[in-house]
């Protein structure tokens, strides 16, 4: 009688032991998923911020690349028709070629910052 | 009512002429010497008890620190680690000289809102970039000017646009900072100038006065960013620029 009920403690321990060994494991797969998400929704919200700021400094470059262009443009110009007396000829030239160099500095500065902007939305997936 | 440009008058502390030119103290050097000062008492007695496990003065000199660190490594390469002290400390005077012109009390001089300072230290890094250039790689770092795989006739307009591009880069590095600090520090007055105004109209312009005096709160957080933002910018164009001077792209 004594042996029976032994073996069938121990036949229910051993369940137990199952069912305990499945719950942990369904535990930490619940606390895997979550921690995954805590950090899924802790992601990108970070990077918005930086984001935001950086994207304050982007817009600004960007504007002062394309402005320093045509100045240098204009100053060589202004300053070869004054050596060799061709105003307003030279400065012409110069002004479209200083905006062409604007217009390729911006175009080489965002060519730049194309791959972090990438790298960030896989990310976010 | 003060005119909202007098914040960036320069005005003469103590007159000095050596050989003709004048080098006089001026409030403008006197944020200069403050921001340099600053810098220095901030980054040495924060390193003062040098503990393994930094206090939070010791840990702010450290995150300003590996932040310089990582911008250089990032963009420049190893090769730039050797250029570090120069950035590190043009990027602690930028930023010093940002905040130090946002103290609300002294009425601080924000000399990085003047033209002739921004371009001096662009004009700075620019000769500087270009002689490491010519030093490193000799004249074949003309080639850079020269771009690759162009037949020759479109040579004659590519080479004067790369020039100029070249040449730009001091222009936007300097007018980028002063333009920001100019047109914050413009508008703050300008803002504030409106509380003042208001509120001499009258109880109802009192009341009115909280609506400016509001947008100056908001505005003083955004120059904050703009301040800190700025001196990042010009660190890191700085970083660049050396990149192309050491591997010519």
């Amino acid at each position: 009688m004594t042996l029976i009920f032994s073996l069938n403690y121990k036949a229910l321990s051993l369940a137990d032991d199952k069912r305990k060994s499945q719950e942990m494991k369904e535990t930490l797969d619940d606390l895997n998923t979550r921690v995954s998400a805590a950090r899924e929704a802790n992601k990108p919200k970070k990077a918005r911020g930086l984001n935001e700021a950086t994207a304050y400094g982007i817009a600004t470059r960007l504007v002062a690349e394309l402005v320093a262009g045509i100045v240098v443009g204009v100053l060589i110009g202004w300053y070869l028709d004054r050596l060799f007396d061709t105003k307003p000829w030279l400065m012409i030239i110069m002004v479209m070629l200083g905006a062409t160099a604007g217009i390729t500095n911006v175009m080489r500065a965002s060519k730049q910052l194309a791959p972090k902007d990438t790298d960030n939305k896989d990310d976010e997936k | 009512m003060a005119s909202p440009l007098d914040q960036f008058t320069v005005i003469k502390w103590a007159d000095i002429e050596v050989a003709g030119y004048d080098i006089s103290f001026t409030n403008s050097s006197a944020a200069m010497v403050a921001s340099v000062v600053l810098v220095t008492l901030f980054v040495t007695l924060g390193m003062r008890k040098n503990a393994l496990v930094p206090g939070r003065w010791q840990s702010s000199v450290e995150m300003c620190y590996e932040f310089v660190a990582k911008m250089l490594g990032d963009t420049a390469g190893p090769d730039g680690r050797k250029y570090f002290p120069f950035i590190f400390s043009l990027f602690m005077f930028v930023l010093f000289a940002n905040l130090i012109g946002m103290l609300p009390w002294l009425h601080p001089f924000t000399f990085t809102s003047h033209i002739a300072v921004t371009f001096a230290m662009a004009a700075f890094v620019f000769i500087g970039v270009t002689l490491i250039g010519f030093i490193t790689h000799g004249f074949k770092f003309l080639g850079f000017f020269v771009p690759h795989g162009a037949p020759w006739y479109l040579l004659l307009i590519l080479v004067p646009i790369e020039i100029i591009s070249y040449l730009s880069r001091p222009i936007s590095l300097s007018v980028r900072l002063f333009a920001n600090m100019v047109a914050g520090h413009t508008m703050l007055k300008v803002f504030g100038g409106f509380v003042v105004s208001l509120s001499a109209l009258g109880a109802a312009g009192v009341v009115g006065a909280f609506f400016p005096l509001a947008f100056i709160v908001a505005l003083t957080g955004l120059e904050l960013l703009v301040a800190c933002l700025q001196a990042y910018v010009f660190a890191m164009l700085t970083c660049l620029y050396l990149n192309d001077a050491l591997h010519m792209h």
